[in-house]
């Protein structure tokens, strides 16, 4: 009985049959996949994939630098010269506040000195570019211009003018991928500026939202509280605004009242961000007055390391 | 005829790679559940025409590559191109015979298929996002088909 075969390569030298090939390769798929989810191995394999891949990613960014440059150098001139007034203008008013807080500044440094601890203070900042391309529709991560070259290391801090923005989630030669704090898979702890209360706050997908699920129904949040991060975990720098409280909705009955939050920095409009170096904190004493005190013993760690 | 061959190995190389390139193109919030995968259409496609020159092989490595562009777990878009490129050689002399509508259906099916694979092996890498908008492409692609074909077969008369 003849049949009528599937494979129309050429009979000679047509290679091993598409089945072999077929199950050899999804082997090998899987294979990948389970190192690389499991084991940090392939990090040099991704290396090499990752710089090959580099110059499409420039391909695509290109064009949208271009068409902002264009768009940039044939500004109105009368734009640019309002924007100059209003620059100038918000410098001299920055500059007055500067020399105010240069004066805290040296007080805070000399008081936190005298405490001998470290100020976790950023130390070294660098610019970075945002890539202009999609990574995934459905996670919030973007491609940064900076890499292992410049520096930049694993977990390392983003932050932008208006508050953090996330943290380097991988590192490669020539660039990074940074995942914002609105990514669902994203946790960093944070504290209210006015009560103090510790709590985290998780991204939900949404760019504009964050939820904080450890709120007791007790503690004592309000909208229009400012969240700034708390250094734990030693990831982000402390002290920097983080999200706006936007919804505190407490039902007697239940345990965890329902808090939302509006992330301060420009997440979605952001084509800058700044990398981070910090002197972490010294370990702190178990904070004595905290609130919530279901929320302090897991606020240590930010979630990547637990959502791999 | 190895002339033949060569231009339509380039054209493979060529088309294939722009696909890979559009899946990382900026687009509208909007419009961005709904980008097809055009790279694998263009995979499709060339197995359909000329299964001598699209081997497993390739759109395996094409797949790779769409998961470093992506920064996904290593092997995943590449198993979902594999499975795709394999049961589309089994298929390819009835496919061939379709209809274009009729091979739309039979692409979405593919397309399917491979947004499963994409699925199942997110979700067992903790990546899991269970909106139906993730589904989207699968439209799209098997509605941008006729026009990939239109496009393709005007390519390959030019190259011959």
């Amino acid at each position: 009985m003849v049949e009528l075969s599937h494979d129309s390569r050429p009979i000679i030298g047509r290679g091993p049959p598409l089945a072999a090939t077929f199950i050899t390769l999804a082997i090998a798929s899987i294979a990948l996949m389970v190192t690389d989810q499991r084991y940090d191995q392939l990090e040099r394999v991704r290396g090499w994939l990752t710089a090959a891949a580099y110059p499409v990613q420039l391909a695509v960014d290109m064009p949208f630098r271009a068409w902002n440059w264009l768009t940039g150098s044939f500004a109105d001139r009368d734009r640019l010269r309002q924007e100059n007034l209003e620059v100038t203008a918000r410098l001299r008013l920055a500059n007055l506040q500067l020399q105010r807080f240069a004066a805290i500044e040296e007080e805070n440094r000399r008081l936190r000195d005298m405490r001998e601890k470290s100020a976790g203070v950023a130390e070294r900042a660098l610019v970075s570019s945002i890539l202009n391309v999609d990574l995934d529709p459905f996670r919030h991560r973007v491609l940064l211009d900076k890499g292992k070259a410049d520096g930049v290391f694993k977990g390392q801090a983003v932050l932008d003018g208006e508050g953090i923005f996330g943290q380097v989630w991988r590192v490669n030669e020539r660039s990074a991928e940074a995942i914002l704090i609105s990514d669902a898979e994203h946790a960093i702890p944070v504290q209210s500026n006015r009560s103090g209360v510790r709590t985290i706050a998780v991204g939900t997908g949404d760019l504009n939202r964050l939820v904080l699920p450890f709120v007791t129904v007790e503690a004592d949040l309000k909208k229009g509280d400012l969240l700034l991060s708390t250094g734990m975990g030693g990831v982000f720098p402390p002290g920097y605004p983080v999200a706006q409280v936007t919804k505190v909705e407490r039902n007697s009955k239940a345990t965890f009242a329902i808090v939302e939050a509006r992330p301060t920095a420009a997440l979605d409009r952001d084509r800058e961000v700044l990398l981070v170096w910090f002197k972490a904190p010294a370990p702190e004493p178990p904070p004595a007055a905290a609130p919530a005190p279901a929320t302090t013993a897991s606020a240590a760690t930010p979630a990547p390391g637990a959502a791999q | 005829m190895s002339r033949g061959t060569f231009g339509r190995r380039i054209l493979y190389w060529v088309t294939v790679a722009a696909g890979l390139a559009l899946a990382i193109v900026p687009l509208p919030d909007w419009l961005d559940p709904v980008r097809p995968d055009l790279a694998l259409l263009a995979v499709i496609y060339w197995i359909l025409t000329s299964p001598r020159i699209s081997g497993l092989g390739y759109a395996w490595l094409a797949g790779l590559f769409l998961d470093v562009l992506h920064g996904m777990v290593l092997g995943q878009h590449a198993l979902g191109f594999l499975v795709v490129a394999f049961l589309t050689h089994r298929l390819q002399l009835r496919m061939r015979m379709f209809p274009i509508p009729h091979q739309a259906g039979a692409v979405m099916l593919l397309l399917a298929l491979y947004h499963f694979i994409i699925f199942w092996t997110d979700g067992l890498t903790g990546h899991g996002y269970t909106g139906w908008n993730r589904w989207l492409p699968v439209l799209s692609g098997a509605l941008l088909w006729p026009l990939i074909v239109a496009a393709g077969d005007t390519l390959t008369r030019r190259s011959r």
